[in-house]
């Protein structure tokens, strides 16, 4: 068993994310695999205010932040979300991470006349977790597929691109089969220059239940930090504003250590990676934004003479 | 003082010589290039001859990195599948034609270049000042990500290439960022030109100040286009130096970005 004086610390490097838990815990979906448990019932984080989001926006000037993400939980169960992303996109470009099945007509039409005042884009992306329902449903609910790809759909009349993420259930050489399927559906459906992104599965939370979560060794280590890009992982250039408190990375809500403090200011502290879910983190990198800001680590050469 | 700033060349050398003349008859007193040597068109080899006969002050790309220190790839952080094909076809194809001597030059060139013209700092560097490969999209990046870089690098004006797209911000304190726009391939507007940037300091300006213009600029595309063939590089990419269209590696690209294109 490793202890948390063994756990490296990861500095923030610049906060160039700012993630808005927008809607806590709550979601009107129950996914076998959510990392940090969501359903209707758990409210162990709730709802932010407008106010408050406008207040972390201010606040969040000074230090430089690039772009904001928007989670849950289901973000669109908060029904002040459409005006907070339309304040958002004032400062900044903003991503709302969606199971896009609560979507509304009249929310598409306003977030786009709100993007188009915007400088920035406003990204959706929507998680389906595979190309039909037979591989999505039994993860995320009876008939998600089909609302979710409706959702899709709506996103699509409204001129949005919607990046479709899909948690790894299947192995990882598949993933060039199942993308090629997945285009095909959503071109059927009218969806003609689809995005699509494969995440990693984080065994947390229900996770952990539906496979067997991290064994004691999957931790990160000083060792396995040497050489590594440090900007890959979430928490290096990342925070996350709930309404307890500024939390490391939207990974670890369940973690009381990864509570960092009030302030913007009082959460800039390095974080000891003692997590399991770090391990996952630590293996494949940048998960959480999008491919237009993932940065490799530019590699030095040197030794190698020509 | 009166100059030109390139963004990446992708191999286009005719887009090069096109821009050489076209700034010296501008007046450009001295020509920059921000990196990317290569990539997607034809004839590694042709940029360096004018890149060294006309004296252009050289930073160096992920590309120029990646050719000159013998790297597997051009750690543009493709993750989709189709892209990194595209992108692995031209990788090595430029790194297959590119000389010895010319990949020593590339590994050689520093990351980055600052100057001090008419009072003002100016820092030219590829992707960002703080990350070679890092994208500065328009519809992506704050205003106050921007003065914090302005702020934390001590510059006044910033100039940036690699997403392929130009656009320029106002900052505070009269400071600017620019991204010049690259010479390599149009800019997925549905036309053929290509862009770089001209740019004038102190008794060049008519009223203060810096004015940066972004300069659109035709070349023989066609010809282009048809050594591309040659080559047999990938008809995708002829495509794009067509149509004006970017067809391949699009993930990278933000929704405001990809609406104005056409796939
Ligand atoms: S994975 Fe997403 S949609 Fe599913 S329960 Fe969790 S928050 Fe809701
Ligand atoms: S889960 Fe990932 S982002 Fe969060 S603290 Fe651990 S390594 Fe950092
Ligand atoms: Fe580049």
């Amino acid at each position: 068993m490793s202890t948390s004086t063994e756990s490296p610390a990861i500095e923030l490097q610049a906060l160039d994310e700012l993630w808005f838990q927008v809607s806590g815990t709550l979601c009107n979906l129950e996914c076998t695999h959510c990392f940090i448990s969501c359903s209707p019932h758990n409210d162990s984080f709730g709802y932010l205010s407008l106010g408050e989001v406008e207040r972390r926006l201010e606040e969040s000037v000074p230090f430089g932040v690039k772009e904001y993400y928007f989670t849950g939980g289901e973000p669109f169960l908060n029904k002040e979300l459409v005006p907070m992303l339309a304040a958002t996109l004032e400062y900044g470009p903003a991503t709302v991470l969606t199971n896009a099945t609560v979507l509304k007509p009249q929310w598409l039409r306003e977030l786009r006349a709100a993007e188009e005042r915007s400088l920035y884009s406003l990204e959706f992306r929507v998680s389906i977790d595979g190309p039909s329902a037979e591989m999505n449903d039994p993860i995320r609910g009876e008939r998600t597929f089909e609302r979710a790809m409706q959702g899709v759909q709506l996103l699509v009349e409204h001129g949005f691109l919607p990046i479709i993420t899909m948690t790894r259930t299947w192995d990882e050489a598949d993933d060039v089969t199942i993308l090629d399927q997945f285009r095909d559906v959503l071109r059927g459906r009218g969806y003609t220059r689809p995005r699509l992104k494969v995440l990693p599965r984080l065994q947390i939370g229900a996770e952990a239940q539906r496979t067997q979560g991290y064994a004691d060794h999957d931790v990160v280590t000083h060792e396995m930090l040497r050489d590594y890009d440090q900007s890959q992982l979430i928490c290096a250039h990342s925070r996350v504003v709930t309404d307890r408190g500024i939390y490391v990375c939207p990974i670890l809500l369940d973690s009381p250590a990864a509570l960092m403090g009030d302030t913007l200011n009082e959460a800039t502290a390095p974080f000891a990676l003692q997590r399991g879910a770090c391990y996952t983190c630590y293996q494949y990198g940048a998960i959480c934004t999008n491919p237009s800001s993932h940065v490799v680590e530019q590699q030095r050469g040197g030794e190698n003479d020509l | 003082m009166h100059f030109a700033v390139f963004g990446g060349l992708y191999n286009n050398y005719l887009a090069l010589q096109a821009a050489i003349d076209d700034a010296c008859r501008a007046g450009a007193e001295a020509l920059y290039c921000l990196g990317d040597m290569g990539a997607f068109g034809p004839y590694p080899d042709r940029v360096f001859p004018l890149l060294r006969d006309h004296r252009v002050i050289c930073i160096q790309g992920n590309y120029d990195n990646s050719i000159g220190n013998g790297l597997a790839d051009c750690q543009c952080g493709y993750t989709d599948p189709r892209d990194n094909y595209f992108a692995k076809l031209s990788y090595d194809y430029t790194y297959a034609n590119t000389s010895m001597e010319n990949r020593r030059w590339l590994r050689d060139l520093p990351s980055e270049h600052r100057m001090e013209i008419d009072g003002a700092r100016f820092l030219m560097c590829h992707g960002s000042p703080r990350k070679t490969n890092e994208f500065l999209w328009e519809s992506t990046t704050s205003t106050q990500f921007l003065e914090k870089l302005a702020d934390d690098f001590g510059a006044d004006v910033i100039l940036a290439t690699h997403t392929g797209i130009h656009w320029r911000r106002e900052l505070s304190g009269g400071r600017q960022f620019a991204n010049v726009g690259v010479l390599g391939r149009p800019e997925n507007d549905g036309r053929n030109v290509v862009w770089y940037a001209l740019i004038r300091t102190g008794r060049d300006v008519a009223g203060a100040g810096i004015d940066i213009q972004f300069v659109p600029l035709e070349y023989d595309h066609q010809r282009l286009a048809r050594e591309m063939r040659d080559e047999s590089l990938p008809e995708e990419f002829v495509t794009t130096i067509l149509t004006g269209w970017w067809t391949t590696c699009l993930e990278v690209l933000p929704s405001k970005e990809r609406r104005r294109g056409q796939f």
